[in-house]
């Protein structure tokens, strides 16, 4: 007998195509942030798949630190090409050289800050009423209270304790002028949802998150990679180490785990046995306990 | 060689869990924090970076025990007051299922994102105290959960170890909650007598409760039948979105996306598209992955018909012999969730499905009054968090079923228009 069972995966798919459609439909200029990690290339995955056989109906954005790693940049313009979509690219060093964001100095110093200036500046060069992006309830605890469809003033700012209440299935994207959403389909989705539907759809990633050697050095207990744009301390000596990226941002602030999974099937068994949150890894949240939040109210992505 | 089979087992395995959407109700004292702590814990869903950080919080607060409440406090005021604010919506698995957590505070001033956390859940998990019994909370709780229509509700007889672990008091309050839940509209009601400091029934047996021989919560939790609570009967399409690719390849492909809100569809049915009443049959029922056989709640797909018809967001596809009522006057059980009180006679603009219409509150029936459930008949007055039943009347008609029925079909909210927020959630009567 056939029951009308649907698996979680299949489910929480069902809910961010859902998610994808509504966006297309209720605003004017969406656009879909990718950053060029997982999350943002399973967001582009499920764009294909909620509009097929159309081509997905809005631009991606990239909000490129000039920080990147190599694999990163030409990973993105492949899969533009694949999917026929337009891109759209903030330069964070286009902010600096304007005088608009001034560039952090130190050891570690990063560009991922002045993201927020770029990615805001772009959302209102477009006038983008709709931003949407890659981030999961999972990953952080102010993260947890977001909704699907949150809300922006003029100034791009997140008001957390005055958050519009979102039941059912229904969206509210009614906003005034110059104000924006943020809309997140991968909401309900764990690091693990996202691996396991990788594995099974069999979804193109970037080989930065498989094993490999890679110059590194450890700064407070985080593998930071070695490239032209981290400056080491005197003390600190590169050495060599068999690593692979959980996450993939700005490559300044970026940690590698040591690994030995090299394929995604490796990966995943890899994330049921370990013990440590993904962005633990990530040295923007260490900043502070409430990083997370402080960079959300700004309007951070 | 597939991709399948090149999986291991527990990914297969992982493959096929279901989804179960929970919400907990329960103030601070009840113990709802340490029991969320304890199924987060116990399923390793607690990773040892979150840990030391609450840990590290909990020391520099001076607190004695480490906090596992900071887990679900994320926000900074939440943390400064010690109390939480929002809906906070936490994840865990098991090999057998994966869980959303919406976990909401549950003081009377945050019956907004009580209701919230209710609205898409499965499931709520309500916590008594076994010293105290049922309180005005426990009547809230379980009355919100039974207004929006929550199918199944597991009550938590908690701090069994502060009362001896006596089977009479758990069995006292299980004949009080017995006798006061068949007021209720709820399907399927459960008691569990637990200790969420101690862990006894929460995942592991009890050896201080042998009388008890029901399942542990994560069990239940586990095991709880949630396939049927999707209605599977009454055909409900609402279109949200036209596909029109206008491409070399498919010139004159017209498919209508939308997530199923009921019944099962299958190429070849005889459909109707409301507000038209123009008659078709299904052509085919498309996928990224290629057409189906046969959709059901809540999928998302894209139906294609036979004829061609004006069809557009907002409209609705059913079937021929199952039609929803086609009205503007609606009777509504309603709560209100904004600062700004209900205005009578006021308009509001109003979501329902895909559709967007504007409604006018003709009357206020009457004020349930959520501590005794009682009916107040002569206050008009509906302020943030109140419950009430009131009539509206729409700009134009709404495809609806009875919220009873369908979840999806039956419920629609209100927005200011000045402002443009949510202000009212809104079941159908």
């Amino acid at each position: 007998m056939f029951s009308y069972r649907m698996n979680h995966l299949k489910e929480l798919e069902s809910e961010s195509i859902y998610v994808m459609r509504e966006v297309a439909a209720q605003f004017e200029r969406p656009c879909l942030l990718f950053s060029g990690g997982k999350d943002s290339i399973v967001l582009v995955h499920l764009a294909r798949k909620a509009f097929h056989p159309a081509r997905i109906p809005f631009p991606l954005v990239h909000i490129d630190t000039g920080h990147n790693f190599p694999e990163t940049i030409e990973f993105r313009d492949r899969l533009v090409a694949e999917t026929g979509a337009r891109l759209i690219v903030g330069s964070v060093q286009k902010s600096i050289d304007e005088g608009k964001a001034v560039e952090e100095t130190g050891y570690n110093a990063s560009r991922n800050m002045l993201q927020t200036v770029t990615l805001l500046e772009t959302i209102e060069e477009h006038k983008f009423d709709a931003a949407i992006g890659g981030a999961r309830r999972d990953e952080e605890k102010a993260r947890a209270k977001e909704r699907f469809f949150s809300h922006r003033d003029e100034f791009g700012q997140w008001d957390p304790k005055n958050q519009r209440p979102e039941l059912w299935n229904i969206f509210n994207g009614f906003k005034k002028m110059g104000e924006h959403f943020r809309v997140f389909p991968l909401s309900n989705w764990t690091e693990m949802d996202i691996w396991q539907y990788i594995t099974i759809e069999d979804i193109d990633i970037p080989e930065l998150y498989f094993s490999h050697k890679r110059k590194v050095i450890i700064r407070d207990g985080v593998i930071l990679a070695c490239t032209p744009f981290l400056k080491l301390r005197p003390d600190e000596k590169p050495v060599e180490m068999v690593v692979r990226f959980r996450t993939i941002g700005d490559a300044t602030c970026t940690g590698a785990t040591q690994s030995t999974a090299a394929s995604k099937e490796e990966i995943v068994d890899e994330v049921a046995a370990t013990r440590v949150t993904e962005r633990g890894g990530r040295f923007d949240d260490k900043r502070s306990d409430t990083a997370m939040e402080d960079r959300k109210r700004e309007g951070y992505f | 060689m597939s991709q399948k089979e090149k999986i291991k087992f527990d990914t297969e395995a992982y493959q096929k869990m279901e989804l179960l959407r929970f919400t907990t109700a329960g103030s601070v004292d009840d113990g709802k924090s340490t029991l969320i702590g304890r199924l987060l814990y116990d399923s390793k869903a607690i990773f040892e970076d979150q840990m030391q950080s609450i840990e590290e919080t909990s020391k520099k607060r001076g607190e004695e025990y480490t906090n596992l409440a900071l887990l679900t406090d994320g926000l900074k005021a939440e943390r400064e007051q010690g109390i939480t604010i929002d809906v906070a919506y936490r994840y865990f698995s098991t090999p057998k299922r994966k869980f959303i957590i919406a976990d909401t505070p549950g003081h009377i001033q945050y019956t907004r994102n009580m209701v919230t956390g209710a609205s898409t859940a499965n499931l709520a998990v309500i916590l008594v105290d076994a010293r105290h019994g049922l309180t005005e909370q426990t009547h809230r709780h379980s009355f919100i959960a039974s207004l929006l229509g929550i199918p199944h509700v597991i009550y938590c007889i908690n701090k069994m170890d502060l009362v001896d672990y006596s089977q009479e008091r758990y069995e006292e309050i299980k004949a009080e909650l017995t006798d006061f839940s068949s007021k209720m509209d709820v399907k399927d009601v459960n008691f569990i007598p637990i200790s969420a400091l101690f862990g006894d029934n929460v995942v592991k047996r009890s050896e201080n409760m042998e009388w008890y021989t029901g399942p542990t919560l994560l069990y239940e939790l586990e095991t709880v039948h949630i396939a049927s609570d999707y209605n599977h009967i009454d055909c409900r399409f609402p279109v949200q979105y036209v596909i029109r690719p206008q491409s070399l390849e498919y010139p004159d492909y017209r498919g209508y996306a939308g997530r199923i809100a009921g019944g099962v569809f299958k190429p070849g049915d005889r459909v109707m598209a409301l507000p038209s009443g123009f008659t078709s049959t299904i052509k085919s029922i498309d996928t990224y992955e290629g057409p189906v056989d046969e959709a059901f709640a809540p999928m998302s797909v894209t139906i294609r018909l036979e004829d061609e018809i004006d069809i557009s967001r907002g409209d609705m596809i059913v079937r021929e012999n199952n039609v929803p009522e086609s009205t503007q006057d609606l009777e509504v059980m309603v709560t209100w969730l904004n600062e700004k009180p209900l205005q009578l006679r006021g308009k509001y603009r109003l979501m329902h499905t895909s559709k967007v219409a504007r409604a006018l509150i003709r009357d206020v029936r009457y004020k349930v009054d959520i501590n005794t459930l009682h009916r107040i008949e002569d206050d008009k007055h509906v302020g943030l968090n109140d419950i009430a039943r009131i009539s509206l009347r729409t700009t134009e008609p709404l495809f609806v079923d009875p919220y009873s029925r369908n979840r999806q079909t039956g419920s629609l909210i209100l927005i200011d228009e000045a402002t443009n927020n949510t202000v009212a959630a809104c079941m159908i009567i």
